[in-house]
């Protein structure tokens, strides 16, 4: 019984201490960031392999969804004989969430399991190690560029994807659908709001660059240095990640609307 | 501490464990400024472990590790990083950065902690190269390397600061006997003519005999030897004995700990 107790106990403590580490080395990656700004070298080829290598995927998934939203936007409109609207739907629906939350949910899958791979194979094959005897600690080398051009590269991309997506919606309900071209878009600029719509959603994927980027470079820095250890950590990225968008998504919906 | 004393690397009373393993149980080391200090060991004794210590990589349970008069362990990161600087240290697996080539992984501490101009940094890299003998695989790639080339792009990259100290974590292993004799050459010149402190861990008896002013030997925890090649050489210690002579029979033990061979076998029945 009292072994029980203890071991909560134990758990706790070990959970807290965890988490205290995390939030520690968080800060100092934060604080990393300050030197970085004398060596945009580093944080452009990092923005080039986080950032521009998952466009391609985000773009390609934007349009899928822009048509999709459009087939089923016209379909559900249609009935109320509302089909002008087309355009609003389909670019709330982007701008405020399916943008930031879908782009996010592929930003993990694409460039965060990559992240993680990579700085745990670093650490595996002793890299780190390394960097650390020639004196660079690998925090503000390695974690801390990585973490920036994620936080800057998620709003492009998640801006991307919406853009995309409102063209995906027009091909299908104007060229298509026949819905009127002219409504298409004076509708959406009239209902598009700057600061409830598009800042929101601007917020939320920072908000989820931060999250899943750290997520990535965290677990890779963390992992157990095996193959096995590597592997698992990539998994946990994607799966944490995943979880802790779609929960934030909800608390910033609620909290914003 | 004072300048009067010579030593560059002064460990007293170290104790380090791993899970429930022990390390090291108390030992006293030290390394004097200037000389090739050798450790010497069976696999698995904490050799490795030991050059992780004195880099403040590994914290240990107990003891001091005085570099240049401070205390390694009890260094915030930042001074940390700073007392680094004077330590090129060669991995025994080699380290290199696998996305950069030969030529960038020699460059970057330079890089990183200078701001010669350009040019400056490909003569002194293409020094280094040349004295590891592989100026002509400069623009390889590591996983292009052998493993005996990885470790002298290594130890190129180690001495590129031009450090006060470099530690050597089997620096001949995997060395062909050309490679080899230029190597323990260069360790010895280089320690000589820069007046660089030099420590190596090596299985190598005869190249580290050839080069090491003193050699320390460690088993089980405990420092079994100490003195220069020429005592280890005469010394009438068992410890030393089956070590310099390669022996298997004797006090050092070959096998890791465990139960009983017999008991062993015969357990699984
Ligand atoms: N990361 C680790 N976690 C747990 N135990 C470890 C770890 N690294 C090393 N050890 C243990 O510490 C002991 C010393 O390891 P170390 O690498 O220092 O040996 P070594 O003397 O360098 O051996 P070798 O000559 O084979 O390189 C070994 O028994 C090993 O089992
Ligand atoms: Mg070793």
């Amino acid at each position: 019984m009292f072994d029980w107790f203890a071991q909560i106990g134990k758990n706790a403590i070990e959970f807290y201490a965890r988490l205290g580490k995390e939030v520690l080395l968080f800060i100092q990656t934060l604080l990393a960031f300050v030197p970085l700004v004398l060596r945009p070298g580093l944080i452009v080829q990092q923005i080039y392999s986080v950032g521009v290598r998952s466009m391609l995927i985000i773009i390609v998934s934007g349009f899928f969804v822009g048509m999709v939203l459009g087939l089923q936007g016209y379909n559900t409109l249609v009935d109320f004989g509302a089909e002008e609207s087309l355009g609003v739907v389909v670019a709330l629906s982007l701008v405020r969430e399916l943008g930031p939350v879908v782009t996010a949910l592929l930003f993990a899958g694409r460039a965060g399991s990559a992240l993680t791979a990579e700085i745990g194979l670093m650490k595996a094959t002793e890299q780190l190690s390394g960097l650390e005897m020639m004196a660079v600690n690998p925090v503000d080398r390695i974690l801390a560029p990585r973490l920036l051009a994620g936080i800057i590269s998620m709003p492009l991309l998640a801006a991307m994807f919406s853009a995309v997506g409102i063209f995906g919606g027009y091909l299908v309900g104007v060229d298509l659908l026949g819905v009127d071209e002219g409504s298409y878009w004076s509708q959406m600029q009239a209902k598009v709001d700057f600061d409830q719509d598009i800042v929101n959603g601007v917020i939320k994927s920072f908000v989820f660059g931060v999250v899943a980027t750290w997520i990535a470079v965290y677990e890779g820095y963390t992992c157990i240095p095996t193959s096995e250890g590597v592997s698992r950590a990539t998994t946990r990225t994607v799966v944490y990640s995943a979880l802790v968008v779609l929960g934030l998504d909800f608390l910033l919906t609620a909290l914003m609307l | 501490m004072p300048e009067t004393n010579n030593n560059l690397v002064r460990i007293r009373d170290l104790h380090f464990s791993r899970g429930r393993s022990k390390i090291f149980n108390g030992i006293d080391i030290d390394i004097p400024r200037g000389k090739v200090t050798a450790i010497m060991g069976p696999s698995g004794t904490g050799k490795t472990t030991l050059l992780k210590l004195i880099g403040g990589q590994l914290k240990p349970e107990k003891g001091t590790i005085h570099f240049h008069g401070e205390n390694i362990p009890a260094m915030k990161t930042k001074k940390l990083y700073d007392v680094r600087k004077k330590m090129g240290m060669l991995f025994q697996s080699g380290a290199l950065l696998t996305d950069m080539s030969v030529f960038d992984n020699i460059a970057f501490p330079l890089r990183e902690h200078t701001d010669l101009p350009e040019v400056m940094i490909r003569d002194l890299v293409l020094m280094k190269l040349q004295a590891v003998g592989l100026r002509g695989a400069r623009d390889l790639s590591p996983s292009q390397l052998s493993g005996g080339m990885a470790r002298r792009v290594a130890l190129a990259r180690a001495i590129a600061l031009d450090p006060e100290m470099i530690l050597y974590d089997e620096p001949f292993t995997g060395q062909d006997p050309i490679s080899m004799g230029v190597l323990v050459e260069l360790i010895r010149s280089m320690n000589d003519a820069l007046e660089l402190t030099s420590v190596i861990v090596s299985h190598d008896i005869q190249e580290t005999l050839a080069i090491a002013d003193q050699i320390y030997i460690l088993s089980q925890g405990k420092i079994v030897g100490h003195g220069s090649p020429h005592e280890m050489n005469q010394s009438d210690s068992p410890w030393i004995n089956q070590f310099v002579h390669g022996e298997a029979d004797g006090p050092v033990p070959f096998h890791y700990p465990a139960s009983s061979y017999k008991d062993d076998m015969l357990s699984g029945r």
